[in-house]
């Protein structure tokens, strides 16, 4: 078994906080919406921002606000945090294979915390082992864009104009596309590995039977589903996808 | 507000965080299975497919300029430009196609 020394191709701080621009944006009109029900509901401004700040997760936290709101207890709340995120272990685990060995436990407790879908997946779009200055600069802009949006839909509901907020909306997911079409375009177990993916939570968004089933597991599923089936048909090395 | 603010907002901070961070620091080793490293290889497409369809069509006001939005940030992946790129184009994309939902919608 040959034993590839990867060099490490990402650290750069500034490289990494332009890269979070379009996610920050991209969380501005999530957490505005996010402000904007939390207040609207009866929440104090400082209290949603709060929420933001320590959770960093859009649907953990649309999720968690009724809870709040009703005062649940601490067990409930638990356990709807867990089904919702458990995706993010899956995500993590996946990352301990991105990041470079000088990463250290104290960093990566650090990463962790903002280790959100699309941070994760800006990082894995990179080429090569990323390191923890990139991860840092990464996570800059969204970070504020998430906290910020919080405080402007809460102080303000309309402090953007209705056509910017939608429009912003799509900046996320065309974010995701100029990630995954590049290798989609050059590896055909890319290409059908998002194809499945794709299929299948079209399945579970438009199939009446399904209709309510929590989207955090929904997406775990049709990720699982997906890259197990590329693992099979196309059992390939690293290299392999990022020069194919 | 509940009276049990902090202790809610400190389990939905705790357990966020934990499933997060346990992979994290457990695994620090290479993993050296093919399988294993192909299935971790492949989750970020995955995911993004999963995430991205069919949610794009509802991240705006209308379909269509969601629509819209989507064929221009495909092209311009395909020409492999920067993400910020294909991202604001996408939103440029929807600015105007939905601009031109509502002109032809008070005009029909």
């Amino acid at each position: 078994m040959q034993v590839e020394e990867k060099e490490l191709c990402c650290n750069s701080f500034l490289k990494g906080m332009r890269d979070g621009v379009p996610i920050g944006l991209g969380y501005l009109s999530v957490s505005i919406t996010f402000g904007m029900m939390a207040c609207g509901t009866g929440m104090p401004v400082w209290a949603a921002v709060l929420i933001s700040m320590t959770n960093l997760t859009s649907a953990g936290q649309f999720a968690g606000l009724p809870l709040m709101l009703g005062g649940s207890g601490l067990f409930e709340m638990a356990l709807a945090q867990l089904v919702i995120n458990i995706r993010y272990s899956v995500m993590s685990f996946s990352l301990t294979q991105k990041l470079h060995k000088s990463v250290t436990l104290s960093k990566r407790l650090l990463i962790a915390f903002f280790n959100t879908d699309e941070i994760f997946a800006v990082a894995s779009g990179q080429r090569g082992e990323v390191g923890a200055r990139y991860m840092y600069g990464l996570a800059v802009v969204p970070y504020i864009g998430w906290t910020l949006g919080t405080l402007l839909g809460g102080v303000a509901a309309n402090v953007l104009p209705d056509f910017l907020v939608s429009a912003f909306g799509i900046a996320i997911y065309g974010m995701f596309i100029a990630i995954f079409v590049p290798p989609a375009k050059k590896s055909r177990a890319v290409f059908t590995v998002v194809l499945i993916a794709a299929a299948l939570s079209c399945v579970f968004r438009w199939l009446p039977a399904l209709a309510g089933f929590p989207s955090g597991f929904a997406i775990i599923i049709c990720a699982i589903a997906a890259s197990v089936s590329g693992a099979l048909i196309a059992p390939i090395g690293e290299e392999a996808v990022h020069s194919a | 507000m509940p009276e049990n603010y902090y202790s809610l907002l400190f389990v939905m901070a705790g357990v966020t965080y934990l499933v997060r961070m346990l992979p994290l620091a457990v695994l620090k080793r290479r993993l050296e299975n093919r399988f294993v490293r192909s299935l971790l290889l492949y989750i970020p497409y995955a995911v993004l497919g999963a995430m991205t369809f069919p949610a794009i069509l509802y991240s705006t006001q209308y379909m269509a300029a969601a629509a819209a939005g989507l064929v221009v940030a495909v092209v311009l992946a395909l020409l492999e430009k920067d993400l910020l790129v294909v991202a604001l184009s996408a939103c440029g994309a929807v600015v105007i196609a939905e601009a031109a939902i509502r002109y032809f919608g008070r005009m029909g």
